[in-house]
């Protein structure tokens, strides 16, 4: 979902290329795990079929033809409701809450509400987990500590994120 | 939320040319427990501090059980502060030369409560926050966890509607933090006391019940408004 959506964020903007894609997706989020060629052509074919995207001709090149790519009302939908959600709350969700943030940068899109809604699902877990660590017996609380300590350095990660948003937005600027 | 016991509209107060509150709104409602929470420099004391009488807006309004207490003259304002709440800073600011069991008893004595009762209830705090046998310490012999439960038991004991608690384990390390937070909630919903909390803290924030953003001055609509 996340690559599919990732694509749909960047097209967004201004339609574009295969190749320009992942040029973006690699510069932008690829730093752990860049993306094959086959992955985004086959992301974006699923994406043309779903009706996500659609082809807006061919251009004619040096090597072969390059299809160029747009999003569709139901692309942006779709990534709408992605970015519009909070992510279930749970360790190592930060690749996500970045590519998210990101994205609505690039789409002038408000990226503080985003964190602002995260921060309450985030919290929102918190208070379920701090009501287990207090009831239940040491094993339990055990657990529920272990997401606490999580959870806490997520939002110490979005408070941060949230306090640069601006520095963000000019250094992913297109 | 159930019906609201605090409430600003639209607060602002600077500090000489530096703004801090630009219009700030919040309600707070009896018996909740809620997060102020926000990057420093944000206002999120300076809120806490106009919902408290401590300092008066330099506009808006605020109102405490119906009452607007924002236009109230010095005396009128210390006398509800003494009254009717509470009070937890960061550093206890407990009385170093007095006991224990007297840090306890003070807002008490101010109140003009005789002796023998204050001394009784002071010591019922004490063991409702696991201070059991410490009442002839001297401040400077406490852990910081076991002054910051004093400063609790402290703002509790005179039975205020309303605690308010300005970053209360910031000084403390996570264990005695929670510790200290877990008792502070407990107690105060034993007396359904309201309490007001200014934290940056994630872990502290998650005792509440609800959290608002301070950002810039003014709070945060999206989140808990």
């Amino acid at each position: 979902m996340t690559v599919s959506t990732t694509l749909l964020g960047l097209l967004e903007p201004e339609p574009s290329h295969g190749y320009e894609l992942k040029r973006e997706y690699d510069a932008l989020f690829g730093r752990d795990r860049q993306l094959s060629f086959g992955q985004v052509y086959g992301t974006l074919s699923r994406l043309q079929r779903d009706g996500h995207v659609l082809t807006e001709g061919t251009e004619p090149g040096g090597g072969p033809e390059r299809k160029r790519y747009a999003i569709t009302t139901s692309g942006v939908s779709v990534l709408e409701e992605w970015l519009g959600h909070a992510e279930p709350p749970q360790p190592h969700l930060q690749p996500v809450l970045f590519t998210k943030v990101v994205l609505a940068l690039l789409s002038g899109r408000p990226a503080g509400t985003y964190l602002d809604l995260q921060r309450a699902a985030h919290l929102e877990r918190m208070r379920e987990l701090n009501g287990l660590r207090r009831d239940s017996r040491l094993t339990e609380s055990l657990v529920a500590e272990y997401g606490l300590f999580h959870l806490e350095a997520d939002l110490r990660w979005i408070d941060l994120t949230a306090a640069r948003l601006d520095q963000l937005a000019q250094e992913v600027a297109r | 939320m159930t019906d609201a016991l605090l409430t600003a509209h639209g607060v602002t107060k600077s500090f000489g040319a530096t703004p801090a509150l630009h219009g700030a709104d919040i309600t707070v409602g009896t018996g909740e427990v809620l997060a102020i929470m926000g990057p420093s420099g944000s206002g999120k004391s300076t809120l806490l501090h106009c919902l408290a009488g401590i300092l008066r807006p330099d506009a808006g309004e605020v109102y405490f059980a119906g009452q607007r207490i924002d236009q109230l003259n010095e005396r009128a304002r210390t006398v509800l502060r003494r009254d009717r709440f509470g009070f937890v800073f960061q550093f206890g600011q407990l009385v170093p030369e007095l006991p224990v069991v007297e840090n306890v008893m003070l807002p008490l004595i101010l109140a003009g409560v005789r002796q023998a009762a204050a001394r009784l209830r002071a010591a019922e705090l004490l063991d409702r926050l696991e201070l059991t046998g410490l009442d002839a310490r001297r401040p400077g012999e406490l852990s910081g966890g076991q002054s910051q439960r004093v400063a609790v038991a402290r703002a509790l004991v005179s039975r205020p509607e309303v605690i308010f608690a300005d970053e209360p384990t910031g000084s403390l390390d996570s264990l005695s933090g929670q510790r200290v937070m877990d008792l502070l909630v407990d107690a105060a919903r034993d007396q359904a006391a309201t309490v007001v909390l200014v934290t940056h803290e994630a872990r502290v924030a998650a005792c509440a019940d609800r959290e608002v953003v301070v950002r810039d001055g003014r709070v945060s609509a999206l989140v808990g408004s």
